[in-house]
């Protein structure tokens, strides 16, 4: 058969969107980054909500979301994005607005604003990717570093009686009022990027039925940071990360789907 | 009506979308005003208490680019809190109004008026090269009046627009004449706000990064241009300076004082003279220069150390003596005291 037979409309098994920019992506070769800012654009695509969204790109390895994703973009300062949100999503209500927030953005610079903005029950859907590192910066510890993880900054594994502990920051936002649709996912393998798809779909509703704050953690790697390979990087984070931060709905349609006191002690 | 009153009563006449804020003494009625008079029922205005300085003034950023009208308010340490997020704001050229409603500091310092953040408010205040248009109202009226001048300017420019008041003006109760109300924008400029990608036009962004060294340059040369030009809106007042052979300059609550001193100066037939600052930046320089051709030596007045005196004497430039009186936050002195003040820092006085 020749090739020109297969390379038909009919047999695309993947379209990318044209909702992503044709800039080429800044992210290190198997990060998960990329992965997550396509399907959020997938999502607005079939959706066709593209001339009423809003992102919010922040402070870390996204610092330039707005190059890569074709909708009105505002930059916000570290860890402010939730407020940034707050301001636009109160002033145009049917738009829908987005933060892309990285772990020491959200959870530790931004805390404030992430419990706060999820406890006003802001109809935004906060988009978290979990990497347990600040990448942009060079490899630091984050707030979720997990306990004995290597980084620059703890270079002889974290430590928690001196540093402190990872903090699970989805376990409490999905405890405050506000937030309506709580979930944890990942993006490293097919069916983890359809599952993560589903949910960002599912914020992207449960904003437009205005129900409150939609919070979609995405556990991801850094190979780079972690200084492994991408595969050994996917290996660890399936090993070490996924059983301190379990994938799967955390809240849903308002209601806590497990006892979410139990996970963070 | 208090002149913290009078600006959240003009805000909603002026037709702001937005008001984020948080509380502080002695500003705090601006926010409690607000939430009393449910302007959501009467013009659909937003008012939002934040949980701090900053998530308020990063909504303010994030809602100023959708490019409706939106301010907050806030007191001295408040506003140090801010002034990352102003720095945004100044950087991504947003326009939005801040109030400050100066106190004491430095820290916590008191809750007593005080004019101590001249060089905050005229300088930038955050990083990098930027200035805010400021506005120092020196009555209760100005205090109504400037919302809509500072919105005015700010808008021209599409630079953030502080009013730099201090704690006597925010409690004073004096008369005042309420602007009539005016509509909420409907229109929005599409070259520059976010509101989603319409169709027919590009996206915008909204940012204050410029990884490019050579884009950042020409950025900051652009936002240099646009500071110099904004002195054609210089604002200033005069008072008895067409024969002076002294000149008080001094802005705000102190102006207020000082025009009292000039008073009674006049009444023992001593030609002593005035001029008030309206805009802080942009700063009154070219009639204070043309004013140190004319009289002998110029006190600025200030409730700080000395602050905006280091502008006065740019202007004057070595041509004759300039000197500073002033007391610092809670402790305000009297029209003698600055008439005293020109006896003491003066060779032969008055």
């Amino acid at each position: 058969m020749d090739i020109k037979e297969i390379i038909r409309e009919e047999n695309l098994v993947h379209k990318r969107t044209p909702l992503m920019t044709n800039a080429p992506l800044s992210y290190c070769p198997g990060c998960g980054h990329g992965t997550a800012h396509h399907i959020i654009m997938e999502v607005v695509e079939e959706l066709g909500i593209q001339s009423d969204t809003i992102g919010i790109a922040p402070v870390g390895c996204s610092v330039l979301a707005y190059d890569f994703m074709d909708v009105d973009m505002s930059q916000a300062a570290h860890g402010r994005a939730p407020a940034v949100a707050t301001g636009i999503k109160r002033l145009w209500p049917d738009k829908y607005v987005f933060t892309y927030q990285g772990d020491g953005d959200l959870a530790a610079i931004g805390t404030a604003e992430t419990i706060h903005a999820s406890n006003r029950g802001e109809n935004i859907c906060i988009f978290f990717i979990n990497n347990g590192i600040y990448g942009m910066t060079g490899g630091q510890m984050a707030p979720t570093t997990l306990e004995g993880m290597k980084s620059s900054t703890t270079p002889y594994g974290r430590n928690t009686d001196q540093m402190g502990h990872p903090l699970k920051i989805t376990e409490l936002v999905a405890q405050l009022p506000g937030t309506y649709y709580v979930t944890r996912q990942s993006v490293h393998k097919a069916v983890s990027a359809r599952r993560t798809k589903k949910a960002v779909k599912k914020a992207f509703e449960v904003q437009k039925e205005k129900k409150g704050l939609a919070f979609i953690e995405i556990v991801s790697n850094c190979n780079s940071g972690w200084k492994m390979t991408p595969n050994e990087a996917n290996e660890w984070m399936e090993e070490h990360m996924f059983p301190f931060y379990p994938l799967g709905d955390i809240k849903v349609d308002g209601k806590l789907t497990k006892d979410v006191t139990k996970e963070l002690m | 009506m208090k002149g913290n009153e009078a600006v959240a009563e003009a805000a909603i006449r002026a037709g702001v979308d937005a008001y984020f804020g948080y509380p502080i003494t002695p500003q705090s009625e601006v926010l409690e005003y607000l939430t009393q008079e449910r302007p959501e029922e009467r013009t659909g205005m937003i008012v939002l208490q934040a949980e701090s300085e900053i998530a308020a003034i990063n909504m303010v950023y994030g809602a100023a680019g959708t490019g409706k009208k939106v301010m907050t308010s806030s007191s001295s340490p408040g506003i140090s809190l801010k002034m990352e997020g102003i720095s945004y704001i100044a950087g991504a050229e947003l326009p939005c109004v801040v109030l400050n409603v100066v106190r004491g500091g430095p820290g916590l310092g008191t809750i007593q008026p005080s004019q101590a953040d001249y060089f905050q408010a005229t300088k930038g205040g955050g990083h990098g090269d930027y200035r805010l248009i400021v506005l120092a109202p020196a009555s209760v009226q100005e205090m109504a009046d400037f919302v809509d001048l500072a919105f005015e300017l700010a808008f021209k420019y599409r630079n953030p627009a502080m009013i730099l008041s201090d704690g006597l003006i925010g409690q004073m109760m004096e008369k005042v004449e309420m602007p009539d109300q005016k509509e909420r924008l409907t229109e929005f400029d599409q070259d520059w706000v976010i509101t989603g990608k319409s169709n027919g036009r590009e996206r915008n962004i909204i940012t204050s990064l410029n990884l490019d060294p050579e884009e950042q340059y020409r950025h900051n040369i652009h936002l240099q241009e646009k500071y110099a030009s904004m002195s054609q809106d210089v604002q200033f007042e005069t008072f008895h300076c067409e024969d002076a052979d002294f000149l008080l300059v001094a802005y705000g609550s102190s102006s207020r004082i000082c025009q009292k001193s000039v008073d009674i100066a006049r009444s023992q037939g001593k030609k002593l003279g005035l001029l008030r600052p309206i805009t802080l930046f942009p700063f009154p320089k070219e009639v204070i220069t043309k004013l140190a051709r004319q009289v002998k030596g110029i006190l600025s007045v200030e409730m700080s150390a000395g602050q905006m005196v280091e502008d006065v004497k740019l202007a004057v430039n070595g041509r004759i003596p300039v000197h500073h009186y002033g007391t610092f936050g809670g402790k305000i002195f009297s029209p003698e005291d600055v008439l005293e003040a020109i006896n003491e820092k003066f060779v032969g006085g008055l």
